[in-house]
C-alpha cells in the first residue's frame, strides 16, 4: 500500500429522501485511499458505487460521517471551494459519457483546460496528448454524435485525464469498450497511475477491469462486504 | 467570463436552427424598431423643415393680442407695421402678413375661413404667392389642396368671399382661385385663403398694418419691437415634438409586442435548455464550473441572440436603411386629411443614438429573459442533474 492518505472516509451514511420516507444508499462505510492507488468498487447495481464516487468528487455531500479528500472534507466545502477541488485536482469518467453534443472532440477535452490557465498552445499539446493516449488523434474534428460508443467513451476519458489530476473517478469507463480497446485504454491508464501517481478510483463489475485493480474493494447494501489487494 | 462567451457561442452556432430561427425573429424586431424610429425621427424633421419653409422662416414675430387658438382675437391683432423690420422687409428677409376672419360661400354653402395678406412678391416662403400678382376682375386668390378639396373649388373657381372691415361694416367681394398649392403645412391650408396684402390692407381699411411677421433671420433672441413680439422656430415647432412623442408612445405598444414575440421565443428556449440540458448542467459541474458561472454561461448564451441578432440585422438592415432613407416611405393611404403636418413620402433618418439606444435595450431586455430562466440552475443538484431526473 502506498503512504500519504489521498481520500479518508469515515462512517459514511448517504441518505436520499424516497416518498415520505428515507432510503440510505451508504451505510456507514470507512475506507482510506493512499495517493497513486489503482482501485475499485465492485458491486451489484444499487449497491452505492456511483453515490460514494460522487460524493469523494465532491459532487454531493455525506448526510453523516466524513469524506475528506486531498485534505479537504467534503462536507464543509463551499460551492465555490468544492469546484476548484474539482477543477483543480479531480477528473471524472461518467457512465454515460456526457460530452457536450456541440462541440467536437477537441473542445470536449479542452473544456477542462479553459478553466485553468493554460495558453492555447499549451492547451492543444495537452489535448492532442491526450486523444493520443486513447488513441483518437484523427477524429479531432468530429462532434459526439458522429461517434461510435466506445469512440465516445475514448473521449471522456481523455477529458477526465487532459489536466492530469491526482484523482480520476471512473464510473464504468468500459461499458462500451471492447476488449481491445479496453485493455488499451486500461494501459494507458496504468501507465499514468505509474509515471504521474494518478490514484484512479473505478467502480465497475466489468471483469476486464476488475482484472487491472490492484485493490478490490466490494460493496453490498451500501457497506464495504470484503477488500482485496493484488500483490505487485 | 471570456469562457463563457466561447462556450456560449459554440453552444449556439451548435444549437442551429432553433438558435438561427431565434435570431431571425429578433433581428425582426431590431430592423422594424429602428426603422419606425428613424420614420418618426424623419417625420419630425421633415415636418419642421416643410413648416420652416412655407410658413415660420427661421421665426415669427406675433401681435400681442394675437392667439390662432382664439378667432375673437383676430379682429383685434394687428397694429403698424413697426419701422424697425422695414429694412429686412424691403430686403425679403421678413414678409408681413395680416389676418382676417371670413366667410366664403361656394356653391351657395356657408364656410368660414381664415382670410391672409402676403406680398405677392415675397421670396422667403414657398407659398406661390406671385401668382397673386395675376390679372382678373375678381382679387386674385390662392388656397391649398387640402381647402380645395373640401370648399370644391378649382383652378378659376369665383366665390364670394364675406368679411367685415375695421370699422365693422359687412363687406362682400369676389375672389378668383388663381392657383391651387400643395403643401403638407395644415395650418396654412385648411381653412385659409391667400390674398394679397395691399388688397387686404385696402379691404379692411388697415393700411401698412400687419397681424404677424415671419423672418429669415436665424439669431436667437430678438427683442419685442412695439407691439409683436418674439415667436422663435423652437416655440412654433413644439407642436410637432408633442406630436410625434404622442406618435411614439403610440408606437411603443407595437415595439413591446414585437420584442415581447421574440423574448417568448428566447425565454422558451432558455426553459427547454435547461431540462434538456441536464446532464451537460451537471457535466459542467463536474468538470470544476461553479453553479454560478453555469448560470453566467447560460445567460450569456441567451444574450448572445442579440449580439447574433444585430449582426443579422446589420447584414439585411443597413442596405434597407439605406435604400429606405433614399426612396422614403410612401404612407398607403390619403394623408392630406390627418390635420397634421405628414408628407405622402416619409423619409427616415437613423442616428447613432437611435441604433445604440435600441441594440441596449434589446441586449438588455434578452439578458433578463436570459437570467431568469438560468437561476434554476443555481438550484440544481449537480447529481441529480447528471442523471437528467430534475423535472
Ligand atoms: N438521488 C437519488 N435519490 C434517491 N435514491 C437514489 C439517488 N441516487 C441513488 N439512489 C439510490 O441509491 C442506491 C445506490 O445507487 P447508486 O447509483 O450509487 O448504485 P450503483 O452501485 O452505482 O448502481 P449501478 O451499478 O446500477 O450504477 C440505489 O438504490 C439508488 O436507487
Ligand atoms: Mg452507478
Amino acid at each position: 500500500m502506498e503512504n500519504s492518505a489521498i481520500i479518508q472516509i469515515n462512517q459514511l451514511i448517504k441518505r436520499f429522501p424516497m416518498g415520505k420516507g428515507e432510503f440510505t444508499a451508504l451505510k456507514g462505510i470507512n475506507l482510506n485511499f493512499g495517493t497513486g492507488e489503482f482501485a475499485g468498487l465492485i458491486g451489484p447495481s444499487g449497491s452505492g458505487k456511483t453515490t460514494l464516487l460522487n460524493i469523494i468528487g465532491s459532487l454531493d455531500t455525506p448526510t453523516k460521517g466524513e469524506a475528506v479528500v486531498l485534505g479537504k472534507s467534503i462536507s464543509k466545502l463551499s460551492a465555490k471551494e468544492s469546484a476548484k477541488l474539482r477543477k483543480e485536482s479531480l477528473g471524472f469518467i461518467f457512465q454515460s459519457y456526457n460530452l457536450l453534443q456541440v462541440h467536437t472532440v477537441f473542445e470536449n477535452v479542452e473544456f477542462p483546460l479553459l478553466l485553468l490557465d493554460y495558453t492555447t498552445l499549451e492547451r492543444k499539446k495537452m489535448v492532442m496528448d491526450a486523444l493520443e493516449w486513447v488513441g483518437l488523434t484523427d477524429k479531432v474534428k468530429s462532434k459526439p454524435p458522429q461517434l461510435s460508443g466506445g469512440e465516445c467513451q475514448r473521449v471522456a476519458i481523455a477529458r477526465a485525464m487532459v489536466k492530469k489530476p491526482s484523482l480520476v473517478l471512473a464510473d464504468e469507463p468500459t461499458a462500451n469498450l471492447d476488449a481491445a480497446n479496453s485493455h488499451n485504454i486500461l494501459q494507458t491508464m496504468l501507465n499514468l497511475n505509474r509515471e504521474l501517481k494518478t490514484t484512479f478510483i473505478f467502480a465497475t463489475h466489468d471483469e476486464k477491469v476488475i482484472g487491472y485493480l490492484k485493490r478490490k474493494i466490494f460493496l453490498k447494501d451500501g457497506l464495504v462486504d470484503q477488500e482485496e489487494w493484488m500483490n505487485q | 467570463m471570456k469562457i463563457a462567451f466561447k462556450l456560449a457561442f459554440r453552444n449556439l452556432i451548435g444549437a442551429g436552427l432553433r438558435t438561427g430561427l431565434n435570431v431571425i425573429v429578433l433581428s425582426f424586431s431590431f430592423v422594424v424598431i429602428i426603422w419606425a424610429k428613424g420614420i418618426l425621427v424623419g417625420w419630425d424633421h421633415q415636418a419642421k423643415n416643410d413648416m420652416e419653409q412655407w410658413e415660420i422662416g427661421k421665426g415669427q414675430f406675433w401681435h400681442n393680442q394675437y392667439d390662432p387658438y382664439d378667432g375673437f382675437t383676430i379682429t383685434d391683432s394687428h397694429a403698424p407695421i413697426p419701422n424697425e423690420f422695414k429694412p429686412e422687409i424691403e430686403k425679403g428677409e421678413m414678409v408681413p402678413m395680416l389676418f382676417a376672419q371670413g366667410t366664403i360661400y361656394p356653391q351657395g354653402r356657408m364656410q368660414p375661413a381664415m382670410i391672409k395678406g402676403i406680398p405677392a412678391s415675397q421670396n422667403l416662403l414657398k407659398i406661390p404667392t406671385h401668382k397673386l400678382d395675376s390679372v382678373t376682375d375678381a382679387i386674385p386668390a390662392i388656397i391649398g389642396e387640402v381647402m380645395a378639396r373640401s370648399s370644391h373649388l378649382e383652378k378659376g373657381s369665383r366665390v364670394v368671399l364675406r368679411w367685415r372691415d375695421s370699422k365693422g361694416t359687412f363687406d362682400a367681394t369676389e375672389i378668383e382661385i388663381v392657383d391651387i398649392f400643395s403643401t403638407t403645412v395644415p395650418t396654412i391650408d385648411v381653412a385659409q385663403v391667400w390674398i394679397n396684402l395691399e388688397t387686404m390692407q385696402e379691404k379692411l381699411l388697415l393700411p401698412e398694418q400687419a397681424t404677424l411677421f415671419s423672418f429669415a433671420n436665424a439669431e436667437e433672441n430678438r427683442p419685442a419691437v412695439g407691439d409683436f413680439r418674439l415667436k422663435t422656430k423652437k416655440e412654433l415647432t413644439a407642436e410637432i415634438d408633442a406630436m410625434i412623442k404622442t406618435k411614439n408612445a403610440g408606437q411603443s405598444v407595437f415595439y413591446f409586442i414585437l420584442l415581447l414575440l421574440a423574448m417568448l421565443a428566447i425565454f422558451d428556449t432558455q426553459i427547454l435548455s435547461i431540462f434538456r440540458r441536464q446532464k451537460e448542467i451537471g457535466t459542467y459541474v463536474a468538470l470544476g464550473y461553479t453553479r454560478q458561472q453555469v448560470v453566467t454561461l447560460f445567460t450569456v448564451e441567451g444574450a448572445m441572440h442579440a449580439v447574433l441578432a444585430a449582426a443579422l440585422a446589420a447584414v439585411y438592415g443597413i442596405p434597407f436603411f439605406i435604400w429606405q432613407a433614399r426612396v422614403g416611405f410612401t404612407v398607403p393611404m390619403d394623408t392630406s386629411e390627418f390635420g397634421m403636418a405628414i408628407a405622402p413620402t416619409m423619409y427616415p433618418i437613423y442616428s447613432v443614438g437611435l441604433i445604440l439606444s435600441t441594440t441596449l435595450i434589446v441586449l438588455l431586455t434578452t439578458s433578463v429573459v436570459s437570467y431568469w430562466p438560468a437561476r434554476r440552475i443555481a438550484k440544481m443538484n449537480p447529481t441529480e442533474a447528471l442523471r437528467g431526473k430534475i423535472q
